[in-house]
């Protein structure tokens, strides 16, 4: 495979979860090894054995999951591993004048001296840049920039991007999201299953077009769905406060859940949407409100309960809380109908109806396994995920809760989760769908509720939720 | 596939702790050699003290039978993901409850005096550690912690119970020591002329009953999944908290089975010392037998075979039986560091077994 940037250039590589961009960004980054083929830099070929080698040719690259320590100030951050001293003693005047500097001239705007737990993830990846920036950086690797991002702050990032660029550096701008390939990159090169499918330019390929290059096949962008027919209230959380470390992080939350519809939570992460799916699933204490199931309050009621009485849950991190990787699928598809007849019978359990189930969930969600008794873990992770509807949708909940519930799915896997989702609604299921994935929620929803610092902030109608408002409640405007 | 998967599950689970062995008696052979001696005398009169010697296997066995239980019970420990360190103090409090409702019930059947000692026992053990267990769920105290903590309270009151009039100590004794238990209360001997006795049977039987509990129950599975994954067990609603306190509860009731079999079949009675250092042992027979309840035995066996043939060493050899401490040491370094006998003999790492899933959907040409 070839990949070729150049400088002044924004290069997009585009590519599903799973698709080999990371690794290949890792290899040129020096945290992992190639097994054949060489990197060159400008115009040389180097060796990169560790990011130590990536710093010093020039190389920078920004990660999904931050690197900065919280309770250091911006600047400490920055400079660390690199600072100013004299004497022995780190120079923090020269530092915050230092990324003052640096700041300005990319127009990154971010207090040197505040302490990086103060800030909103978005200026936290600001600061991310600096740091690639301050080690002279010349090629700056963004994995996944966008994911923390309001459509407001991507939109910052896409200036910014612009801007390094404009001064002759390099930007390779890793993502899965064709609408920001469109909007920021000169130039596109699509990956698919560890390989370079296509390199082009936004002039010359459509969404349409580049959607089939990343998938193999044709694509439906669209979700098709029919109007919602909602039924009675299934789920209510009633003024519900939870508090994490003293901090209130759900403020008074209420929401209703009909039968037969979808309410989707929108928001950027970290603004309470996980503490609301755990304090309803019983997971998380809560401060004050209720929680009323199927017309019952099930406030004070266990998590087994709660599910035992028609709560299904889709977790938001598949792998702390949604499977065990250890354990063969089939035990995995009864994991929270374990101790429930047939799957039991007095202590023993009883492996020929867990056997029975596994292989008709299996079939019926399409989990591609050659075997219910392998392990999890050896399953991709769309077909993990798969695992997980099926599991969640095949105990026939009344209410189902599906937090992120395509986040790192394949293309396909991702379609097939969504059909089920509306057609498990077309048969009468509530669903609450948190994502922050925008536009799953407003391809899926049909109703929008907006989350902002532990509030709904506003509730719109799924058809008349337009992107750019919902993007705003998001960030937190009125 | 299956093959591989087969290959490479029989090079992990048995292969590995064979070499692990073998490099320990290799270190201690070093050790030997270093101090002017003949590591292969040393060995052979170690073999010959645990086997050969007239009355020397069933010696063995009698060492055997306490590491089976303790061992089971750190195994199922690590089953839950719970480290449980105290299984020496769980032995002694088990040994304690037994013994003094083996010694204060008379007249009755053995078929039911047994039972009755034996359930004090494991009761014993079962609370002690269940303890350990409770702090963890209540509170987060870590058990290692915990654990070890607790093994000083049950030696220490195991020690005042037993040295003080009026509580445990028997009257007119010269060295201080509960009463002995009642004599229908006394496991019989199954092998005339030695002190092999019918605990023995008990620890063969415990293995197969721990194997279906761990993997065949509802109870096991709740134990693997917490063990595995505490997200995803409570997620799945499973209550985490109360099954750390059964797993620890159920590792404590094995150890508190090994110190009451220990008294019912061997000593009799309690001192203000019987155990030594067998807690420790088994966790390394657990890490050994990699938590399986079926490697427990073997485990058990090697460790019981050099307990019993290292005075016989010390005696013909002037090697000190120390040297089985050295042997045991470092066959724990080598199982703890199982990368160490991969990287010798280039072993494909476990945790790479991973299945290729092929898609079923024809690719359509770009």
């Amino acid at each position: 495979m070839d990949l070729e940037v150049q400088w002044g250039e924004v290069h997009a590589l585009l590519g599903e979860n799973g698709a080999g961009k990371s690794t290949l960004m890792n290899i040129v980054y020096g945290l992992a090894r190639a097994d054949a083929g060489t990197v060159e830099f400008d115009g040389k070929p180097v060796q990169v054995h560790s990011p130590q080698d990536a710093i010093r040719l020039g190389i920078g690259m920004v990660h999904q999951h931050f690197m900065l320590i919280p309770v250091l100030t911006v600047a400490e951050n920055i400079v660390l591993g690199h600072e100013i001293q004299s004497a022995g003693v780190m120079d923090l005047n020269g530092a915050y004048l230092a990324v003052r500097k640096l700041s300005e001239r990319y127009g990154l705007q971010v207090d040197p001296k505040t302490r990086v737990e103060d800030l909103p993830v978005g200026i936290q990846q600001r600061v991310e840049i600096l740091k690639a920036l301050y080690r002279g950086a010349r090629l700056l690797i963004l994995d996944e920039p966008t994911a923390v991002l309001t459509p407001q702050e991507i939109a910052g990032l896409f200036q910014i991007v612009r801007n390094l660029t404009a001064e002759g550096n390099a930007v390779i701008f890793i993502t899965h999201k064709l609408a920001e390939v469109m909007a920021v990159a000169d130039k596109i090169t699509v990956m698919r299953r560890g390989k370079i499918v296509a390199t082009t330019t936004p002039k010359e390929s459509k969404p349409p077009d580049l959607a089939r290059m990343m998938v193999g096949r044709p694509v439906l962008l669209r979700v098709d769905k029919g109007p919602a027919k909602p039924g009675d209230v299934m789920l209510r959380v009633e003024n519900l406060v939870v508090m994490d470390r003293r901090q209130t992080v759900v403020d008074n939350v209420s929401l209703d859940v009909r039968a037969g519809e979808i309410l989707g939570v929108a928001g950027v992460e970290g603004n309470g949407q996980n503490e609301v799916v755990e304090a309803i699933v019983g997971l998380r204490a809560t401060r004050a409100g209720h929680i009323v199931l199927g017309g019952r309050d099930v406030s004070r009621r266990s998590t087994r309960r709660r599910l035992h009485s028609g709560l299904g849950l889709i977790p938001a991190d598949r792998h702390r809380q949604g499977i065990i990787l250890e354990l063969p699928i089939s035990d995995n598809l009864i994991l929270n109908r374990y101790d429930l007849p047939p799957y039991e019978r007095w202590i023993v359990r009883q492996f020929r109806a867990i056997r029975a189930t596994a292989e008709r969930l299996i079939k019926t969600f399409d989990i591609r396994a050659q075997s219910p008794d392998q392990p999890a873990a050896s399953l991709s992770g769309g077909n993990q995920q798969k695992l997980v509807v099926a599991r969640e949708l095949g105990a026939g909940p009344k209410v189902l809760i599906a937090s992120q519930p395509t986040r790192g799915v394949d293309v396909g896997s991702i379609e097939f989760i969504h059909r089920q989702i509306i057609s498990q609604r077309d048969a009468g299921l509530g669903v609450l769908l948190v994502s922050s994935e925008l536009d799953e929620v407003l391809a899926l929803a049909d109703r929008v509720a907006v989350m902002y610092r532990g509030r709904i902030v506003a509730v719109l109608d799924g058809e008349g939720a337009d992107r750019d408002r919902v993007g705003l409640l998001m960030a937190g405007a009125t | 596939m299956r093959e591989r998967l087969r290959i490479d599950w029989i090079l992990n689970a048995i292969f590995v702790p064979l070499v692990s062995v073998a490099a320990g008696f290799v270190v201690a052979g070093i050790a030997v050699a270093a101090t002017g001696a003949d590591p292969l005398a040393a060995f052979t009169a170690l073999f010959q003290g645990a086997f050969t010697n007239r009355n020397a296997f069933p010696e063995t066995l009698v060492s055997t039978v306490p590491y089976v239980f303790l061992g089971l019970g750190v195994a199922l420990g690590f089953r839950a993901g719970l480290f449980n360190i105290g299984a020496e103090g769980q032995f002694y409090i088990g040994a304690l409850a037994g013994v003094f409702v083996a010694y204060s019930i008379h007249g009755l059947p053995a078929i039911v005096e047994i039972p009755t000692a034996l359930v004090a026992g494991m009761a014993g053990g079962f609370v002690w550690s269940a303890i350990a267990g409770f702090l963890k769920a209540r509170f987060g105290a870590h058990e290692v912690i915990t654990t070890i903590m607790l093994n000083y309270v049950a030696f220490l009151l195991a020690n005042y119970l037993v040295d003080t009039p009026g509580l445990m100590l028997a009257p007119n004794v010269s060295t201080p020591r509960t009463p002995d238990v009642d004599p229908n209360a006394l496991l019989p001997i199954i092998f005339a002329g030695s002190r092999l006795h019918f605990g023995f049977i008990l620890a063969l039987i415990a293995v197969p009953l721990v194997w279906f509990l761990i993997e065949r129950t509802t109870i096991g599975f709740q134990l693997r999944a917490v063990g595995f994954n505490q997200g995803a067990a409570r997620a799945a609603g499973m209550s985490v908290g109360r099954t750390m306190v059964m797993a620890m509860g159920l590792s404590g009731a094995l150890a508190g089975a090994a110190g009451i079999v220990q008294v019912l079949g061997v000593s009799h009675h309690m001192t203000d010392s019987v155990a030594a250092g067998y807690g420790f042992d088994a966790i390394a027979i657990a890490l050994l037998a990699r938590s399986n309840p079926w490697g427990i035995l073997p485990a058990a066996l090697l460790f019981g075979a050099m307990h019993s043939g290292a005075s016989f060493m010390q005696l013909q050899t002037d090697v000190s039986s120390d040297l089985i401490s050295i042997v045991q040491a470092s066959v724990i370094i080598f199982i703890a560091a199982p990368a160490i006998v991969r990287w010798i003999f280039r072993l494909r790492p476990e945790a790479a077994r991973s299945v290729q899933i092929t898609s079923r959907e024809a690719e359509t040409p770009v």
